[in-house]
């Protein structure tokens, strides 16, 4: 185990990560809305508001995957002493965590079952940056539209299309966090 | 019992990252029930528990909390809940639909509209819209994958058919977002059309049948009806004795054994922010000022 | 002049303050204590440990002191304490066949290696009201007891009846799993449920209901003709596998009644005649309720076991599951205590209406 696996972790859970779920949750709820989430220092290439996410949803009954340089020794000893989390292959994970690149092809994750449509992943998508610009979004969640410097549209399209089945993402960059849940319909502009 | 002994907001950390994932999903997939591992709570099932450890999962310490039930700040359950958040999680409480950042409901959606910012808790019974139609959870989970929702229409029209109007006056039955029928929980059918397009999040737990499910804001929710029986949100046809509003759900008070009865406000905290205004119905005196009743 | 319900939060804490002062009861007689309740309601403490699922007899005392007796709410108090404790670990699965048996009969065999043992039952007893323990008498001691060997303690092995029968293939056999059972207290009920999840929900289910289950299928809505293969009563040793120790160590001892049933028999064309189990594990010395939970299990069974649902109460799983917890049950049946009078008043205004339009065509009918 590397030395600052056992560091970087919320000080005070309790309060520090109903803080973060809340942030999460209006980020969910209002897709395209940008929030701050702090409190981890995760170890490289995990971004802080990535860190955030995983110890506030993730612990030993979520699998959790690892996508291209996520996948590193660093950050899945960080993950599995902070949260317990059974580290796993695309299709069992709950969460996965990587770049939009090293995480195609999403095809491979969970969409839910037709009559379990939660039984599905959620994407923790890391980016350089987040802002408001971009591709269109409507949907429950958005007053009229909102935009969001997503990674690309095709994928989110498809993704709508499977509603209610699919996945759901944040989007992760710095401490910044956005989030895109399976309902929204995104346009590219 | 100290409050020291028992985690913030009383569940335990992993309890409440199970309850925050089953949220997330419910808001990815409005109106849709998402199975949940309801604890036992120090109160009974059927009191709350669903909408209890639904606020319990959302309230940070900076939150100020709203319970109310039957729309009124005051009855006993609501006061029993309220006192509960503060006790374990130590939050602000208020009685001001304004001034809350997370409103635990029983039966009612407040009269005063509700802000960006704010999250509704509804605490459900039967969060299952078709389970009077069907006991069986294992058939109304395949109806609802199947859109198969005409039992419903056919229930409601039978409704028609017997006595002119569709006889179902709270818990009235819902579609969200052209796809899931939903429960708003039993609240009056006059609260249905504040459901759709709200700029809060609407959260609803119930905890005996293990669902949680949501609203995200601005979600369209549509009461069933049909063209020819179009959904009327009705309520007593009188204004509030005690304030004078007209537009407002009125609960109707017996006042003696000869017949007599006035109607009054539900929502508590309305009718005392109208007095306070200098509203005054029919029957009511000029109220104290809210810090004075505190 | 409006009042309504002001001062709710007085009424509150007035009423508990009444209920300590009733919990307590005449002052002038001696206050009851946990250990008392412990040692001489043992029956009720194990209820409470069984529906409560948790194994805690001081606190099953404390909960039924607390409870004034009432022992559905002594089981949730039970339960709403349970849930706030921390999982440190998983026991190991107990082995029922190295029970310290303090009871044990069969109603299959009129003998068998490790004997009947009666035990401390009721079974016998003249249901006669005895006057001698009113006037705080004390009762003799039992003039023999049991060698009571503590469970762990050099070989204890007490063979179970059905384990015979399988010997020579009269019983269906159970196939040995290392699948870890899902956990009902912390994942959701999931429909349809296997065995495991049924039995959870049937040893912490509510004994009542559970009996007069059970009793339905003897009645015949349901009928798997059980005789009783064995009924044991006794402590086990509960072993946890410590990780750092690489070998499990013995935490202490738990008292379990287990119930294994021999029912009527399935065969086919292709698989000879077999007698079939039902299975009921309890805390404590709950005999009529692990008898009732083994006649409700193999009445659930009968998809497996390819015979006809007949529509009996106790076939259907989900009627049975959904039903049986009584701390469910109880919460939601009084909370139409409750004031609903938002929907009471929406029901009203409809009456009304309905019925005033009814009056007006039948007006303008006449």
């Amino acid at each position: 185990m590397t030395p600052d696996a056992l560091t970087g972790g919320f000080s005070d859970a309790p309060v520090q990560s109903a803080h973060a779920f809340r942030a999460s949750l209006e980020a969910m709820a209002r897709p395209g809305s940008l929030h701050t989430l702090t409190g981890a220092i995760p170890p490289a290439p995990l971004s802080v508001a990535a860190g955030v996410l995983v110890l506030t949803l993730c612990d030993g009954t979520t699998p959790v995957h690892l996508a291209g340089a996520h996948d590193c020794a660093p950050l899945r000893d960080w993950i599995t002493f902070h949260t317990g989390a059974p580290l796993v292959g695309a299709a069992q994970a709950a969460f996965a965590i990587g770049t939009w690149d090293a995480l195609q092809p999403v095809s491979r994750f969970a969409i839910g079952q037709p009559d379990y449509p939660d039984r599905s992943a959620t994407l923790l998508v890391e980016c350089a940056t987040l802002s408001a610009t971009g591709p269109r979004l409507h949907g429950p969640g958005i007053n009229g539209t909102a935009q969001l410097s997503l990674p690309e549209t095709a994928a989110f399209i498809a993704n709508r299309a499977q509603f209610p089945l699919g996945f759901d993402c944040f989007f992760t960059a710095g401490a910044h966090v956005a989030g895109l849940p399976r309902s929204t319909i995104v346009e590219a502009l | 019992m100290t409050a020291q002994d028992y985690n913030f907001a009383y569940l335990d950390e992993q309890t409440k990252r199970m309850i925050r994932r089953a949220i997330l999903k419910g808001i990815a997939v409005p109106g849709y029930q998402v199975p949940f591992a309801s604890r036992e709570m120090p109160m009974p099932y059927g009191w709350g528990t669903g909408g209890v450890q639904v606020t319990a999962a959302c309230l940070t310490p900076d939150d100020t909390l709203k319970v109310i039930d039957q729309g009124a700040d005051d009855t006993t359950n609501a006061v029993s809940i309220r006192k509960f958040f503060q006790r374990t999680a130590g939050v602000a409480v208020t009685e001001a639909t304004d001034q809350a950042s997370i409103i635990q409901t029983r039966h009612r959606i407040p009269e005063a509209p509700l802000t960006e910012g704010q999250i509704l808790v509804y605490q459900v019974p039967i969060p299952e819209p078709l389970r009077f139609l069907e006991p069986r959870e294992t058939e109304t989970r395949k109806m609802h994958e199947l859109e198969e929702y005409g039992l419903m229409h056919v229930k409601l029209y039978e409704d028609i058919a017997r006595h002119g109007t569709i006889a179902t006056s709270y818990a009235y039955p819902v579609k969200v977002e052209g796809r899931y029928v939903m429960d708003p929980s039993p609240i009056p059918k006059f609260d249905n059309p504040k459901l759709s397009d709200s700029p809060a999040i609407q959260l609803f737990g119930a905890g005996r049948e293990q669902r949680i499910y949501a609203l995200p804001p601005y979600t369209q929710v549509v009461s069933l009806d049909f063209d020819d029986h179009p959904f009327v949100a009705s309520k007593a046809d009188h204004d509030c004795d005690l304030c004078g509003a007209g537009t407002s759900y009125l609960d109707e008070v017996i006042t003696d054994d000869q017949g007599g009865r006035m109607f009054v406000c539900s929502d508590t905290d309305f009718c005392r922010a109208r007095r306070e205004a200098g509203h005054v119905g029919r029957l009511g005196t000029p109220a104290p000022s809210l810090e004075a009743a505190q | 002049m409006y009042v309504a319900v002001k001062g709710g939060e007085q009424a509150i804490d007035a009423a508990h303050a009444w209920l300590a002062e009733e919990r307590r009861g005449d002052p002038s007689i001696a206050e009851l204590t946990v250990p008392q309740i412990r040692a001489q309601l043992a029956l009720a403490v194990n209820r409470v440990m069984a529906e409560g699922s948790l194994y805690d007899p001081d606190l099953a005392a404390l909960a039924i002191k607390q409870a004034r007796g009432d022992l559905i709410e002594a089981v949730f108090l039970i339960r709403a304490y349970r849930t706030t404790l921390p999982r440190l670990g998983s026991s190991r699965p107990i082995d029922t066949g190295r029970m310290a048996v303090i009871r044990r009969v069969s109603a299959t065999f009129k003998d068998l290696p490790g004997g009947q043992v009666l035990g401390p039952t009721f079974d016998y007893t003249h249901r006669l009201l005895d006057f001698t323990l009113m006037a705080e008498g004390e009762t003799p001691p039992a003039q023999t007891r049991p060698a009571v060997q503590p469970a762990g303690q050099g070989p204890v092995d007490v063979p179970h009846v059905t384990a015979f029968l399988n010997r020579d293939g009269l019983i269906q056999t159970e196939a040995a799993s290392d699948t870890p059972p899902p956990d009902l207290t912390r994942e959701p009920m999931e429909l349809p449920a296997a065995r495991p999840l049924r039995l959870q929900a049937l040893t912490r289910g509510d004994e009542g209901f559970v009996l007069s289950l059970a009793y339905s299928t003897q009645r015949g809505y349901g009928r798997t003709h059980a005789f009783i293969g064995e009924l044991r009563i006794g402590s086990v040793a509960v072993e946890l596998e410590i990780p750092e120790l690489g070998f499990a160590v013995e935490i202490g001892d738990i008292e379990l009644t287990e119930c294994e049933t021999v029912n009527q028999f399935t065969g086919s064309k292709t698989e000879p005649p077999q007698f079939t189990r039902g299975y009921g594990l309890v805390f404590g010395q709950s005999e009529r309720k692990a008898i009732s939970m083994s006649l409700v299990d193999r009445a659930l069974r009968w998809k497996e076991l390819g015979e006809d649902f007949v529509g009996a109460p106790a076939q259907d799983e989900e009627f049975v599951l959904m039903h049986a917890d009584n701390v469910q049950a109880t919460g939601f049946l009084e909370h139409i205590k409750l004031p609903h009078y938002v929907d009471f008043q929406s029901e009203l205004e409809l009456i009304r209406r309905l019925r005033a339009e009814a009056t007006a065509a039948q007006e303008a009918a006449e």
